[in-house]
Parts: structure tokens; sequence; C-alpha cells
């Protein structure tokens, strides 16, 4: 991780980005004004503007409820904005669906593994690879030559992903059958596979001890620099947000209550409020798991 | 890493192979002269169950979804592959030429209707496919008893009062007779015909599962949100596998009913739609294989238990039962496992069983 880029000043936008300076010189890959949804009039997002950077991590925090991962619903489109508008790299989203997203360019992981079970690990980033393998129904049925062509791509394609997390023996296991770290790592090889411009990552150190943690943290920042996309992550573990997030935003009550870098977020007195009630001092979590709206 | 997909086309093969070999073997009792009447007229009605047990596993075991009026497109494809067969007597006369071309427009006309369910159905959550699927059967059954349908040298005549009300010319033909179904059927199907539909039907199905189309299939069934996230379109994928399944079913009824002098549209009905549910629940989710057996044993059963006629039904469903039992048993099944016999699902379950 080069640490020069760690160091640059935030700089703030008119839609108050928190991209670092490096990134505004490129366009964003992500801009978000004033997104919001109402479930029956309980507005569980509100106002939400975030601009990402084409290489950033982005971490948005906050305590249980308080809406995030609606936030990554929203932008998925599993639930449609009442309200606001997404730009996905300068192209608007507004009738775009989950699918029509993907495509576009973002892939996420899920809070609780959604995985593919009864699949082997192979398939399982197989099918994230499905929109990249050119070949129809037809050639797949009389196994014409185009057939054999694309899974062979295929196939080495999902051994180099694989390889990033040294999962590659584990290729012909059952991904049901597959340790609890094991399958958020298939989860984030999957998204990967989709060959995003930006990876939403919904608590990906959840349940995770804290060397695992450690080795997560530097697999993001590694799938980052050898990928060129930009992630974007929720997290409870503040040692991986600060760790290596370059800008967090922090979000009580479906609002942005605070964002800047790591530094800025740990001293900002509204986040230590929302985080501790009015006692001052080093920020601690609970780490409940957030029961989310996607159940 | 080879494992699985290795075991997946021995898995074909062996698919493969218990046909052909089953055929061999009926085709040597068949000159040999040791087979019952009774056992020789079930031949062709146990290769189109078998053909509508493979093509509704794909909905039911593949997509996952329940189809509850698979009969109904047997029904669509049974009735349009007769007409097709009864007016292209003088101009095709070649037997076999004929059945394929019905068999083809029956299946034709059965993906139409799938298509058509298909396209409300197949974008709602839960149950629903499982209750339209019903109606549709039920449907089939009441249209096709009160549709009369003939042809003279001027035309195909349709009337939905009775057979006097087509007008056919001297030497007209009524095909469809309203509640007494299609008459004076030119029996075309023979044992060879069910043969070269249950290979194509396992080609067809067998490629597509093991396919990229396949795996988006079975993506869709573990978990719909997941499969939209990486961009796989729910809805297309469900509606390919269900069209399939409602083609294949066509060329089955068209097989079914070009074996006979008259079909009613009873016969395709809801006791059928279950009757076919059963030889794929039996003969396991998903498991091609499996219910190709089911859809054997299941109907020579009966046949064969006519020696207790008065049990006769008692027994099948003892019989049925047990299987169920044997299948879920943990004890039993790891026995299996012992000795080689490896159900699909358990696969790759026991992590010793690494890299083959």
């Amino acid at each position: 991780m080069n640490s020069e880029i760690k160091k640059t000043k935030m700089v703030p936008l008119p839609s108050q980005s928190i991209i670092p300076e490096r990134d505004i010189a490129q366009k964003p890959i992500l801009e978000v004004s004033r997104l919001g949804i109402n479930f029956g009039g309980l507005a569980a997002v509100e106002d939400f503007n975030i601009a990402v950077g084409p290489t950033e991590i982005c971490g948005i925090i906050g305590p249980n409820g308080a809406g995030k991962t609606t936030i990554f619903n929203l932008l998925t489109k599993v639930y449609q904005p009442t309200s606001g508008a997404i730009l996905l790299d300068g192209q608007d989203t507004s009738n775009m669906n989950t699918v029509q997203i993907n495509q576009a360019g973002i892939a996420r992981t899920f809070q609780n593994i959604r995985l593919f079970p009864s699949l082997s690990v192979e398939d399982n980033v197989k099918i994230g690879l499905h929109n990249q393998i050119g070949y129809n129904m037809v050639s797949g049925i009389f196994r014409l030559p185009a057939f054999f062509s694309g899974e062979r791509r295929a196939r080495k394609r999902v051994m180099e992903l694989l390889d990033i997390f040294d999962m590659t023996h584990l290729a012909s296991h059952r991904a049901g059958s597959l340790p609890y770290g094991a399958q958020r790592r298939l989860e984030l090889i999957r998204a990967l596979a989709t060959n995003p411009k930006l990876l939403l990552l919904d608590e990906p150190a959840a349940g995770m001890n804290p060397s695992e943690t450690e080795e997560l943290m530097s697999n993001i920042e590694k799938i980052r620099d050898s990928f060129q996309i930009a992630i974007m992550l929720i997290e409870h573990d503040m040692r991986l947000v600060m760790g290596i997030c370059e800008g967090i935003a922090v979000i009580n009550y479906g609002k942005i209550i605070a964002k800047g870098t790591p530094e800025e977020i740990q001293k900002n007195p509204l986040v230590i409020e929302a985080y501790l009630g009015k006692k001052k001092g080093k920020i601690h979590v609970k780490r409940d798991r957030d029961p989310g709206l996607l159940q | 890493m080879r494992g699985l997909r290795l075991r997946s086309n021995i898995d074909n093969l062996l698919t493969y192979g218990l046909v052909i070999v089953a055929y061999i073997v009926m085709r040597l009792l068949i000159a040999g002269g040791n087979i019952s009447s009774a056992l020789q007229g079930q031949l062709v009605p146990i290769t189109a169950y078998i053909v509508m047990a493979v093509s509704l596993n794909l909905t039911v075991g593949v997509l996952g979804e329940l189809s509850l009026g698979h009969a109904g497109f047997m029904s669509v494809g049974a009735f349009s592959g007769v007409i097709t067969a009864t007016l292209l007597t003088d101009t095709i006369p070649t037997t076999w030429l004929r059945l394929a071309l019905a068999m083809l427009v029956g299946s034709l006309i059965a993906a139409i209707f799938g298509f058509l369910i298909g396209i409300p159905v197949l974008r709602l959550q839960g149950d629903y496919l499982a209750i339209v699927t019903l109606a549709f059967g039920e449907i089939i059954k009441n249209v096709m008893n009160t549709i009369y349908l003939g042809y003279d040298k001027n035309g195909i005549r349709i009337s939905m009062e009775s057979a006097n009300a087509l007008k056919l010319d001297e030497g007209g033909k009524v095909i469809l007779n309203g509640p007494m179904g299609a008459i004076g059927i030119t029996k075309l199907s023979s044992f060879n015909a069910g043969f070269v539909l249950i290979l194509i039907t396992l080609f067809i199905v067998l490629n597509l599962i093991n396919s990229k189309s396949g795996r988006a299939i079975k993506a869709v069934r573990d978990d719909k949100i997941a499969a939209e996230s990486v961009g796989i379109s729910v809805w297309r994928y469900r509606m390919m596998a269900f069209v399939t399944s409602a083609t294949l079913a066509g060329a089955a009824g068209a097989l079914y009913a070009l074996n006979y002098t008259t079909v009613v549209a009873r016969k395709f009905d809801f006791n059928t739609s279950i009757l076919i549910l059963v030889f794929v629940v039996l003969g396991g989710m998903g498991n091609i294989r499996g219910s190709i057996i089911a859809a054997t044993v299941l109907t020579v059963l009966p046949e064969v238990l006519r020696a207790f006629n008065e049990v006769r039904m008692l027994v099948y469903a003892i019989i049925l039962i047990l299987v169920m039992l044997v299948r879920n048993n943990v004890t039993l099944r790891q026995l299996f496992q012992k000795i080689g016999i490896k159900r699909r699902n358990s696969l790759a379950n026991n992590k010793e069983g690494d890299d083959a």
C-alpha cells in the first residue's frame, strides 16, 4: 500500500465529497446525491451524499439499524430509491435493476453470506463470470466449439481468482460445506469475478478473529491495488475501518452525521456521541451483528 | 480439482448407459418372446413417462419451482401432435418422419404455452407457479373436452358445438370429437421412437444442466438475490428451464398419444401431473437417473402387482412409503456410500473426498 496516498489531504467537493485529492483529478466512479428511501413514511435513508474515487477504499460506519445495509441495497437496486440520484462512472442508474447494476460495474457481498451452497466452489465463481463467458444456450446444449473454449477460459480465470485467497485446493468442494471464513472469502471472489468497478463489502470481517481480520485487511488492499477498483465497505471492526479506509462516512438514523479521514472521524464529537452517548473517549463499538433489512 | 467435474461426467455416461442397456435388454426379451403382452403394451407409455419425469425434474429439481400441471403440457403436445400426424397422412407417408414432425409440432405448441404461462408467473416470488400450472392443467383438460375439429378437402374446421356442426364434406374426417377426445389415430409410436426421444431428452437436459445456462438456473434455485447481484437475470433463466421442460413434455405427449387409436383429455389430468411429480420426488430432486428409474418402476409396478389384484394399490402405497424411508435413512445412506453408490447432493460433503 502506498503510504503517500494515505496521507493526502481530504478536500471538500461541492457534493461534500470525502475523496482524497489524488482521486479528484480523475472522475469519481460513484456519485450519490440526496439519496433517500421511505418505508411506509419512515425515512430509512435520507439525504445521503457521497462521491467515491476510482481506486478509493471508503468505509461506512454507524450504530446498528442506522441504515448502512439499506444504502448498499439502494446502490444495487434491491430497493428502488424514493429520491436522489446515483451516477456510476458518470452514468445515471435510475432506470437500472439489480442485474443491470451489476453489469454496469457494481458487485457486492452480503452481511449474512449468500453463496450457492449446493454448487461447487468452482461453479460459484463461474457464476460470477457468467456474463463474461461468451457462448449461448444452443452452443451449450450442442457442445459447439464455443462451449469448450468458453469453459476452458472460465476455468482458468476461476483458478486465478481463487489463487488470490489461496483457495484453489478447495475448488471442487461444495460451497455450503466450507468453513465460515472460507465462505466469506468465496463470496468476495465471486463478486470480484463479475469484473466490477466498485466493490461493496457488507461487514467483511464479521465473525473473524483478529488474525483473520489482519489478513483480510491486507487482502482488501491487495485487491484494490491489483484490480484498480474502488471499494466501499460497511464494518463494525474499527481496527479494519481505521486501518484501511481513506474516507469514512458515519451514519446514524439514516443520515450522514460525519465524513472525513479516519483521524477526523475519531475526533468528531458527534460520532463519539452516536456511539457512546455523552461520554467522551476512544470509540467503542458494539460487536452485535446488524440484523439488516434484507432478511 | 477435477474431481467433481469428472464425477459428473461419469454420472452422465452412467445415465446414458443405463438407458441403452435397458433398451437392449428389452429388445432381447421381446425377440425371445419372454415378455407378457401387457408389459409390451406398456413400453411406449414408459418411455413417454420417462421423458415427462426427466423434463419435470428440470423444473422441480434443477430450477426448484413446483409445477403441478406438467400433464397439461403433455396434453397440448398430444393433441397438436395427433392433429399434425392426421393432417399429414397423405402428404408424408413415411411413418417415422410423420411421427417426428408430430412430436416437433407438439413440443413447439407446448413451448408456446409454457412461455405464455411463464411471462406473468415467473416474475413472481413464491408458490404462484404451482397454483397457475395446476389451473392450466385443468383448463386445458376442459377446453379439449369442448373442441371439435375436423378436415375435408376444403380445409380444417373447428367448432365448440358438436361434430355435426363441423359440416364436413363427403370424405371429411373428424380428428377431435369433444369429450370423446382424439379419435381414429393411426398408431405411429414405437418403442424405438420412445428410446430415441429419451436419448434426445437426456442430451438436451444433461448438456443444459452442465453448461453456463444450467449453472445460472441452479444459482437461481439456490439464492435469487445472490444470483441477481452477480448479474444473472432470474426471470430469463427460470423461463429457460420452464420452457425447455414444457417443450420436452409436449414431445412426450405426442409420442404417448400416437401410441393409441383414441386419446381423451381426461388422461392428462391432475392425477397424471401428480404421478409424474411422484416419479421426480422419489427418484430424487435434480437426479436425472433417479427419475428414469422411478418412472420405469412405478409404471411397471401396478402391472406386476396385478397378481394381488385386491390389495394392489395397498402394496403400491406400501412400496412408495418404504422407498421414501430407505432414501432418508442415514445409516442406509452411509452404507450405500461405502459401497460406492453416492448421491449427487452428498458428493462433496465429505471433506476427505478432496482432489481426485
